[in-house]
């Protein structure tokens, strides 16, 4: 009996269903240490159950003079102003990724201070400003 | 308060209204697209890819603010059943997904060059996705589901659920570690975009408005008429 009031109604059943889970989904996707997309250096400090084996990341600012370009490999350090951590990367570097600028490492830690990365993304901050007035604000650090 | 919503008010909004405010919506767009794409400086370090921002930005800001609108509508209906409300929410929805889709895809084109990669399941990313899926659900229901009343019930619950959403996106890249970073303009602080560029981002968040004002009067009035001659066929019938 597919009466247009059966027919609605079924329909509504599995939309609230597929909804319902797509909800689910989001939010266990979410909750798969993706909702933070990645950790700073202190936050891997003090991580107890952190895994040696699984793909993390790694965020925060690179250090100043730490870039070190081998001849297949660029080695610097990630800090949080607090804590820092080595990261080792082989393969194409981003544009915007350079000292001070902020940077997302992906791969795998060796241990708590040296991290071997697979990717490496630049974040770049909330700021934005002509460069004229970014020379300024240079000169008067 | 409502009134202005009335049938009668918005067939009385005649061609002149809506012509002068698509004159005045093209004339801030231009105005807009000329400061951003020409007059205004590039970033001391994106440089000119910062110029998506002028895009980006009024996009998903007002994607943003027309689903909590949505969220508004659906619980004043809810509660007054003011019989009108649904046909405003028919007509924001389309304008406010468009945006949200613009968001995300200018989102993706600046992120390639900038963080080096098209996408990622970040809060705020992935909470816009969300944002984009409750749209299409929102509109696919008014579209699919036969009775009206039902259509209405159930999308008035999607809003407020996906209401929920909305202080997600907005302070997700707070809450959480993001790649996408935190807000530039604030309710409690200063803002840290230079004037030279948030001149421009405002006039194109004021032609993105204008344009959305223009769209929905537009819809509004046909929905409008399509009530109109429905009830007049029922009437004959």
């Amino acid at each position: 009996m597919l009466t247009r009031k059966v027919r609605s109604r079924i329909f509504l059943f599995f939309l609230s269903i597929v909804l319902l889970g797509l909800i689910i989904f989001f939010i266990f996707k979410s909750l798969e240490d993706n909702l933070v997309y990645f950790f700073s250096p202190t936050e891997i400090n003090n991580k107890i159950n952190i895994s040696y084996h699984e793909k993390i990341r790694v965020g925060g600012l690179v250090k100043e003079n730490s870039i070190t370009k081998k001849e297949t490999s660029i080695n610097f350090i990630i800090t949080d102003l607090k804590n820092e951590i080595f990261v080792t990367y082989s393969g194409p570097i981003p544009n915007l990724f350079s000292e001070g600028k902020g940077v997302i490492a992906e791969g795998k830690l060796k241990d708590k201070k040296f991290f071997v990365a697979d990717k490496i993304l630049a974040k770049h901050d909330e700021n934005y400003m002509p460069p004229e007035v970014a020379k300024v604000l240079e000169k008067s650090e | 308060m409502f009134k202005i919503f009335l049938p009668n008010k918005i067939f009385n909004t005649n061609h002149k209204t809506i012509n002068g405010l698509i004159i005045l919506t093209l004339v801030i767009i231009l105005i807009g697209i000329a400061y951003a794409l020409f007059i205004s400086p590039p970033d001391y370090i994106q440089g000119d890819s910062v110029r998506i921002m002028y895009v980006h930005v009024p996009a998903s800001f007002l994607s943003l603010g027309f689903f909590g609108i949505l969220g508004m509508i659906s619980v004043l209906n809810l509660i007054f059943k003011i019989k009108i409300l649904p046909y405003i929410g028919k007509s924001i929805a389309p304008i406010g997904f468009v945006f949200a889709l613009v968001s995300i895809l200018t989102g993706s084109l600046w992120g390639k060059p900038t963080w080096g990669v098209w996408w990622a399941w970040d809060a705020r990313l992935t909470s816009m996705l969300v944002l984009l899926i409750f749209y299409l659900i929102y509109i696919l229901i008014w579209k699919f589901v036969e009775n009206f009343n039902t259509a209405n019930t159930i999308n008035c619950f999607v809003a407020i659920v996906g209401s929920f959403n909305i202080p997600v996106i907005k302070y997700s890249v707070d809450w959480w570690n993001t790649l996408h970073q935190t807000s530039s303009i604030t309710l409690t602080s200063a803002p840290t975009i230079h004037y030279s560029m948030l001149a421009p981002l405002i006039i194109m968040i004021l032609g993105f408005f204008l344009y959305s004002l223009v769209i929905f009067l537009m819809r509004y009035k046909t929905e409008l008429i399509k009530l109109k001659l429905n009830k007049k066929n029922k009437k004959t019938n």
